[in-house]
């Protein structure tokens, strides 16, 4: 699975793929991607982002995830601050052995799961061997 | 009467910074190279921020795929915050990779505190992935607003 923008982690920038009418700054949520005979998984850190506030969408084999980040009640002087706050939008192109049709998503403890099924046709077969 | 504001120069070195960070992010992003990440050389596991008011002292860190039950919480010493936990690796064992970029595995971070706290007042919150602890400030770290009386 190729992504259609590289960025870095947790890092603010524009994307210059297509995205919501809404500009401005986004973060690249982490990923984890892994297949099994049945279908690929990708999973995707979103803290801070309620089920609700999910975008996720697959269109003209692109799949695109974004996350809407409720502003939080921080201060404007932190002691530390190791991390921004902001909204997570990435997205890849997705292959044609995966039937669009039966793509579902879940969101739980902030981690996004997308279930990618694999078409009939290219799932693995095993031929049973007749003995005459 | 005019409102005061304190100034705190390191405040606008670390949002300087920042912005020269995502700019970077930006020329090296854009031709679909990584950026060059320096703060995940510098920051520990997990970041945290940090702040405080008159009252209380707030710590908050993200970390999702986590519950509360699965993270140790201590506060020892009264101004030692000690985040203690374990993430589970996601793929079952006969999975093929394509990408892993979402860290596992046991992780312990003790951070010191800008003032002693009451450890019998701490609260956590765990939601959506973002862990939130709101700590009292033991009385005599307070500050105290001294009534000057006119003679």
């Amino acid at each position: 699975m190729a992504e259609a923008s590289a960025v870095a982690h947790k890092e603010a920038t524009e994307v210059a793929a297509p995205e919501a009418t809404r500009g401005g700054i986004y973060y690249s949520p982490r990923v984890d991607i892994y297949e099994t005979a049945d279908e690929v998984v990708l999973l995707c850190d979103m803290p801070g982002v309620k089920p609700q506030d999910l975008e996720v969408r697959f269109e003209k084999g692109e799949l695109s995830l974004y996350g809407k980040v409720d502003p939080r009640p921080v201060s404007d002087e932190f002691l530390e601050e190791e991390y921004g706050i902001g909204d997570f939008y990435r997205s890849f192109s997705i292959g044609p052995e995966v039937d669009a049709d039966r793509i579902s998503a879940e969101c739980r403890d902030g981690v996004l799961t997308v279930h990618l099924p694999k078409q009939e046709k290219v799932k693995p077969k095993r031929i049973a061997v007749k003995a005459n | 009467m005019s409102v005061l504001r304190r100034w705190s120069p390191f405040r606008e070195l670390r949002h300087e910074m920042r912005r020269v960070r995502r700019e970077m992010g930006h020329l090296f992003g854009r031709r679909g190279l990584e950026a060059p990440d320096w703060s995940a050389a510098v920051v520990s596991y997990p970041p945290v921020n940090l702040w405080e008011d008159g009252d209380f002292v707030y710590a908050e860190a993200e970390l999702p795929g986590l519950k509360l039950q699965d993270l140790e919480i201590t506060v020892a010493g009264d101004n030692h915050l000690t985040l203690k936990g374990m993430r589970e690796p996601s793929a079952p064992a006969k999975a093929e990779w394509h990408r892993q970029e979402r860290g596992f595995g046991n992780f312990e971070r003790v951070l010191m505190l800008p003032a002693s706290v009451d450890s019998a007042r701490v609260e956590a919150r765990l939601e959506n992935g973002v862990l939130t602890i709101k700590m009292a400030k033991s009385e005599t770290a307070k500050s105290k607003r001294i009534i000057v009386k006119a003679e």
